[in-house]
């Protein structure tokens, strides 16, 4: 059947728009440009995703998004300078690396103080030099048919490559900021890609935050874990109250690996936050959490796809939303157990806690599965704050607000645990209970 | 004056009438004992002193200290010296038992116009509380009664209490789930209470109990009245010969 001409939207002509004036001075060889163009021809084909589009369906990107800001420029001296004070997590001590605007600054960064068996590389130079790292950019997206994350690809002009040696252990963290500092908006496509060696450990934190103008983020992160590595992510999400921010995790897990990752949502008027994780090894144990505090008419979408590609593996993904005022909280999430992947075990919840009538909760837990010999679950629940429990607190002499911030954060705090960093915990923790101290 | 004056109090919830013009007085110092059969409306007396909010008062007042509670919220009455041991401790994942004691007992100190309290100086309240109820420290550590057992549940209920300080205490059921030496301890945890200025409303099945806590008085609450007061000596009597004669007496 034939397909219909669909009318383009602002957002989409400013995107083709876009990338035909950026095309030629986007970095890279003729590789780079053409999987770009490849990525390209795919939005083009597919449009800004839709609510007619499963994958979409809670979170209209062609709705949502207007109109496509302009590509954000390498900040100036000046706006590395007012960037300065922009340091989230300042207190972990850290591998700290900043994104600005979408573009690394090596002013902002500590590029110096890295480890045994680990280089970090800015990606613009990388493509710029035709450093031999850049083959590794794209493989995983490469296996992925998700529109944004081509956009990401059309556009990626900035970021970090990020290899860890077999064997190799990274002590500190690795703290990527995503920070965007301008007045006016525009949009940063900025793009990560870690390797992880065969034992190797590591642990990448990456955080997002920026100023008042409508900006757009579209952000992704290209994971190989080899086997028996052990990495753990954290991704916080606290975008200006404005922004639109899409990331995307491209993970590929080998064998006998262990993989903890957690996304801590409460900034952003809309984001779409998107999970996938292939396990391509037996043996491993993943931990895929997440936790968003909205309020007013925010809206976060988390979308996983857990991918058992090979049996004997074990995923555990919880979710947990608070939600107050008009705000909307989405857990969209799919565990696929492919006919080999014998003895997978995968379990997940998602649990939303709507503090005010307006807010809305949907989720869509999914399993497809094609083997017979696993142990899958899932399960999804929304609802008020328990009266029988408030009333217990309450009896004990504490008022309404910080009743309910207990056992808000109790809630909170049950998918933060996940958390191996017991700083990062407490710092998260921090931050649940600052969102919660603004509520009253 | 009476710390506690129920005045004729009809209680409904639902629609069901369960306390039907319930009139009781708690003096300073008191300690008096509730007794009657299931159902005769002895929790829901103590939650609407409490103030859970599911009951609908049709009549009557309650005055703490010669004033209405009728109208105060849960924690206001808290601050306001008021405690309820439950018949049913609930179990708050997550909240971890010292940060939810601190911050009651912070948030009824700061009511009442008092500082917090130093941390080390609650540190030494929990600790001597604890010892003296035979409560494992450990046990502090975990959420408010997570994997407590039914006993241990009733025993960190009386500590609570002793943390707090209550100027009313009433304890439905507190002796129920407790062995013979938990039952002596939690008994003699609120016997280190009891003082001219303090008040117990304490409601049991058993004379067992008031053996250990021994009464200034007993009512019997009977279909949502008190049917009959007495002296601790009531108590033996209903050990002996039930409730049969105030079920068909208030009927
Ligand atoms: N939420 C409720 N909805 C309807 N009926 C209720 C509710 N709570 C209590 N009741 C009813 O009220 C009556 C009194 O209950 P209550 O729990 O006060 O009794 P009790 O004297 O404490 O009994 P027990 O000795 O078994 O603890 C009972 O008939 C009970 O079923
Ligand atoms: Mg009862």
């Amino acid at each position: 059947m034939a397909e219909l001409t669909v009318v383009k939207t602002e957002a989409e002509k400013g995107l083709a728009d876009a990338f035909a004036a950026a095309k030629p001075k986007l970095p890279g060889g003729g590789p780079v440009a053409a999987m770009r163009e490849a990525a390209f021809r795919q939005f083009q084909a597919c449009g800004l995703p839709n609510r007619r589009v499963e994958e979409y369906k809670y979170t209209d990107l062609r709705a949502l998004m207007r109109d496509a800001k302009p590509l954000a420029a390498p900040p100036s001296k000046a706006a590395i300078e007012a960037a300065r004070d922009r340091k989230p997590f300042d207190e972990l001590d850290a591998i700290t690396l900043t994104l600005l605007n979408g573009s690394f600054v090596p002013e902002l960064s500590d590029l110096s103080a890295t480890a045994a068996g680990l280089t970090i590389v800015p990606l613009s130079g990388a493509l710029a030099e035709g450093n031999a790292l850049v083959a590794k950019v794209g493989r995983l997206a490469a296996g992925n048919d998700d529109v944004m994350v081509a956009l990401n690809t059309a556009f990626l002009n900035d970021g970090l490559i990020v290899e860890v040696a077999d064997g190799a252990a990274i002590d500190r963290p690795i703290l990527v900021r995503h920070v965007f500092g301008d007045a006016s908006a525009a949009a940063t496509f900025a793009r990560l890609v870690l390797t992880v060696g065969k034992g190797a450990r590591v642990h990448l934190i990456e955080t997002f935050c920026g100023s008042d103008a409508d900006y757009q983020v579209n952000a992704a992160l290209e994971l190989a874990i080899a086997d028996g590595a052990h990495v753990d992510h954290v991704k916080v999400i606290e975008d200006g109250g404005m922004s639109l921010h899409v990331s995307s995790l491209l993970a590929d897990i080998g064998a006998h690996a262990r993989f903890n990752d957690f996304t801590f949502i409460t900034g952003g008027a809309a984001v779409r936050n998107q999970l996938f994780v292939r396990f391509g090894g037996e043996e491993t144990v993943a931990r895929i959490h997440g936790a968003s505090m909205l309020k007013a008419r925010q809206h976060a979408d988390t979308t996983l796809v857990a991918d058992h590609a090979v049996g004997h593996c074990q995923s555990r993904e919880l979710f947990k939303s608070v939600l107050d005022g008009e705000s909307r909280g989405v857990f969209q999430g799919k565990i696929i157990v492919q006919p080999n992947a014998q003895k997978t075990d995968g379990k997940m919840a998602a649990h939303a806690l709507l503090l005010s009538e307006a807010a809305e909760a949907d989720a869509k837990p999914e399993l497809e599965i094609f083997a017979d010999d696993v142990v899958c679950g899932h399960g999804a629940t929304a609802g008020a704050l328990d009266e029988d429990l408030l009333f217990y607190l309450r009896a004990r002499g504490i008022p309404p607000k910080e009743a309910e911030a207990l056992l808000i954060q109790a809630f909170i705090g049950e998918a933060v645990e996940g958390i191996e960093h017991a700083g990062l915990r407490e710092l998260l923790m921090e931050s649940a209970a600052r969102w919660l101290a603004a509520r009253s | 004056m009476s710390l506690l004056e129920i005045k004729n109090l009809h209680v409904e919830i639902d629609g069901k009438k369960i306390l039907n013009g319930l009139s009781l007085n708690v003096e300073k110092g008191q300690v008096a004992a509730i007794m009657g059969p299931n159902g005769s409306g002895k929790s829901t007396l103590a939650y609407v002193l409490a103030g859970k909010e599911d009951y609908d008062v049709t009549e009557g007042d309650i005055l703490f200290d010669g004033e209405s509670i009728l109208d105060m919220d849960p924690d206001v009455r808290a601050a306001k010296g008021l405690f309820l041991a439950f018949q049913y401790p609930i179990e708050i994942p997550g909240v971890a038992t010292m940060n939810f004691l601190r911050t009651a007992l912070n948030a009824q100190r700061k009511a009442r116009g008092e500082g917090e309290l130093s941390t080390p100086e609650f540190l030494k309240r929990v600790r001597e509380a604890a010892a003296k109820l035979d409560i494992d420290p450990e046990m502090l550590k975990r959420s408010v009664n997570v994997g407590f057992s039914g006993g241990e549940k009733k025993r960190a209920e009386v500590l609570q209490m002793t943390m707090f300080e209550p100027r009313l205490a009433i304890l439905d059921e507190t002796d129920s789930g407790l062995d013979i030496d938990a039952l002596k301890i939690a008994a003699d945890g609120v016997n280190r209470l009891r003082s001219p200025e303090r008040s117990f409303l304490v409601i049991t099945h058993y004379q067992r109990l008031l053996d250990h806590i021994v009464p200034d008085v007993v009512h019997v609450l009977s279909k949502g009245r008190i049917v009959r007061t007495g002296g601790k000596e009531l108590a033996l009597e209903l050990e002996a010969r039930g409730y049969a004669e105030y079920q068909d007496e208030a009927a």
